[in-house]
């Protein structure tokens, strides 16, 4: 049983014309419901719903508070490799950008994570580019042990892997798999990677699944917004961060909103995310699926992320870099994309503090 | 059945673990806007248990660290959010002990996160394991009978079954199954988990329930420490009227009886 037969189901689902014929009135109801179906969701990203924001944001707030607290979890990427064998149109770190590749060795990554954790983080998550004959999952394994050393709870956002490689990284000591679909347009998806294994859209589409059947606590997913139009992949998002959900209750699914930023190749969105259709995501994510976390990282500006912040998003990054070795390394410093976001662990906390939210540094640790 | 011996609220306390309590209402520290409030939450609430989830204390950190805000005088009753299964809540408890949280132990073992409902079986394991490391145990579980026979016999200090799913807020949903448990189970009956306002837990405690574990209602609320007295005030006075014995209350008005009167014409006329 794989995701891709849901998929299937509504691969040519028209969803576009759908949510035209949808009026405020079915908003109204839908956002009363308790337990709202997938068609409400559709209604909560129609049109009509961006004129009942308001009464939406109000109830995902109630809805954060009562799962989550007034509270906001902190992590903060850290980038091991940048090799990288794929030719995604949109990437920093695509095979042909002309840049220096670099892969931090055992030293670098020890100064990399002491520094790091200096700022009292203690979920990590890193990365590297597709190049599993360099960024080895021998390596990865000894990374994680070096890791273990500074932080209780380490993620991965690294290339599709084999249950079993999975597994072999979480007995490294990794409880959480970051991979995103990038688009679930699989036609576009096609175009958009035309060189490297991630053309393989199945592969990539199956990984989450993999990840929760080899054990991991979290499995956090997402769509590129910016690639495809954002009503359609945050639908299939959805659509598959429920079916994750159902099939896997003992893993914990959460949802990422990265919007496309430039990357120094300037890759410009086909189509552009406001910010209003970013809250009505955000909005829409925490209706539909109250338990699901929802992730924002430092792509977002200082304003945009200090505005969302109650309205249901769980965890953000903060005191990010997206080059190799970017907290301690200064002479490596491409970067994947563009931070917006520029504050300081110590400042984002002490702005989160400032309007009542507690950040969470730990979560978790192996027991 | 459960007999009530005390039978006015000054006498009233409540052993449970190998303590004697003079609050039953339990708290939480967590969903909190800051740890900052929780010393005052315990004072005005009059809470003498707190819980506290394990995955979240970070004991090498000095300066953020839940522990630091909890008063002295209160019993920490460490929980296993997060385990899985029995023997993650199992490693949790060991090392909730092993860095100084004493003998009380809140068992949850969740393998749903949709609706975070506690999986009985998983928690009846780990219940008999750490009684048998002298634990006292404290387990959160559905209102099942079943469940909670088994865990007499593990030899759990007490039960804590859920009024309504974690975080809902909604009540006691699962009155009937709590009377059920308070009716049928001789050890301590803690409703948690569901208590979204003060009635909830006035409910529970009117009820016959021993005592309340409320967080979410208190951490989210604008005013944690005005709530947790009111949450106070309303368990003290659910547990009066348990005591008092309540009126029966009746489906219809009892000013006549038309089914039967008719007998009382034949007892004037004999």
């Amino acid at each position: 049983m794989s995701f891709y037969s849901e998929y299937i189901k509504y691969k040519n689902f028209d969803l576009l014309p759908m949510m035209e014929s949808i009026n405020k009135n079915d908003v109204q109801r839908a956002i009363q419901k308790n337990r709202p179906s997938i068609k409400d969701f559709v209604t909560f990203i129609s049109p009509s719903a961006q004129h009942l924001l308001e009464p939406m944001a109000q109830k995902a707030q109630d809805i954060k508070k009562r799962y989550f607290g007034n509270t906001i979890q902190l992590f903060t990427p850290m980038y091991l490799s940048n090799y990288c064998i794929n030719h995604c149109l949109y990437c920093g770190f695509n095979h042909n950008v002309k840049m220096t590749r670099y892969q931090m060795n055992e030293k670098e990554i020890e100064q990399e994570a002491s520094t790091i954790s200096k700022t009292g983080l203690k979920h990590i998550l890193i990365l590297t580019g597709d190049a599993p004959s360099i960024a080895s999952i021998d390596y990865l394994e000894n990374c994680c042990h070096l890791l273990k050393k500074f932080f209780s709870s380490i993620s991965i956002e690294i290339y599709a892997l084999e249950t079993n490689e999975y597994q072999r990284l979480i007995d490294a000591g990794v409880d959480g798999l970051t991979i995103y679909q990038e688009t679930y347009h699989e036609n576009l998806y096609k175009e958009l990677h035309p060189k490297g294994p991630k053309k393989n859209y199945r592969f990539r589409l199956d990984s989450p699944q993999r990840g929760a059947i080899a054990g991991m606590r979290n499995v956090n997913i997402g769509a590129l917004l910016g690639l495809d139009f954002w009503q359609r992949d945050i639908f299939y998002t959805v659509l598959h961060a429920a079916w994750l959900e159902s099939m896997y209750p003992e893993t914990e699914i959460s949802i990422s909103l990265p919007r496309l930023r430039p990357y120094d190749g300037c890759y410009i969105p086909k189509h552009p995310v406001s910010d209003k259709e970013m809250v009505q995501m955000i909005c829409a994510i925490r209706l539909f699926l109250p338990r699901c976390g929802i992730t924002i990282s430092t792509r977002e500006n200082e304003w945009f992320r200090n505005n969302i912040l109650t309205l249901g998003v769980t965890k953000m990054s903060a005191g990010s870099s997206t080059a190799v070795g970017g907290h301690t390394i200064k002479e490596h410093h491409h970067s994947q994309f563009e931070i917006s976001d520029k504050r300081s662990v110590e400042e984002m906390v002490h702005y989160l503090k400032q309007v009542n939210i507690q950040p969470l540094y730990k979560d978790w640790e192996q027991f | 059945m459960k007999e009530h011996h005390a039978k006015t609220i000054d006498n009233d306390l409540f052993e449970v673990g190998g303590k004697i309590l003079t609050s039953r209402l339990f708290i939480g520290t967590g969903k909190y806007a800051s740890d900052d409030i929780i010393p005052q939450v315990c004072k005005h609430s009059g809470a003498c248990v707190i819980t506290v989830a394990l995955r979240r204390v970070d004991f090498h950190s000095k300066t953020d660290n839940v522990m630091q805000h909890i008063p002295e005088h209160m019993q920490l009753m460490p929980n296993t959010s997060g385990a899985r299964n029995a023997d993650e809540a199992v490693r949790i408890a060991r090392l909730a002990r092993a860095m100084g949280c004493g003998n009380w132990i809140k068992i949850e073992v969740i393998t749903d996160n949709r609706y975070l409902l506690p999986d009985g079986y998983e928690t009846v394991k780990a219940t008999e394991i750490l009684v048998r490391e002298n634990f006292s145990v404290f387990p959160y579980i559905n209102p099942d009978l079943y469940v909670a026979r088994d865990l007499v016999n593990a030899g759990a200090s007490a039960i804590m079954p859920l009024g309504a799913p974690i975080g809902t807020n909604r009540g006691i949903r699962t009155e009937e199954m709590i009377h059920i448990l308070i009716e049928e189970i001789d050890i301590p009956v803690i409703v948690d988990a569901g208590i979204g306002k003060p009635s909830h837990a006035c409910q529970a405690m009117e009820s016959g329930a021993d005592a309340c574990l409320v967080n979410t209602a208190i951490a989210t609320s604008d005013n944690p420490v005005l709530m947790g007295e009111a949450f106070a005030d309303a368990v003290h006075s659910g547990r009066k009227a348990y005591l008092a014995g309540q009126a029966v209350t009746q489906q219809w008005a009892s000013a006549s009886s038309p089914l039967t009167g008719f007998l009382s014409s034949l007892e004037k006329n004999s």
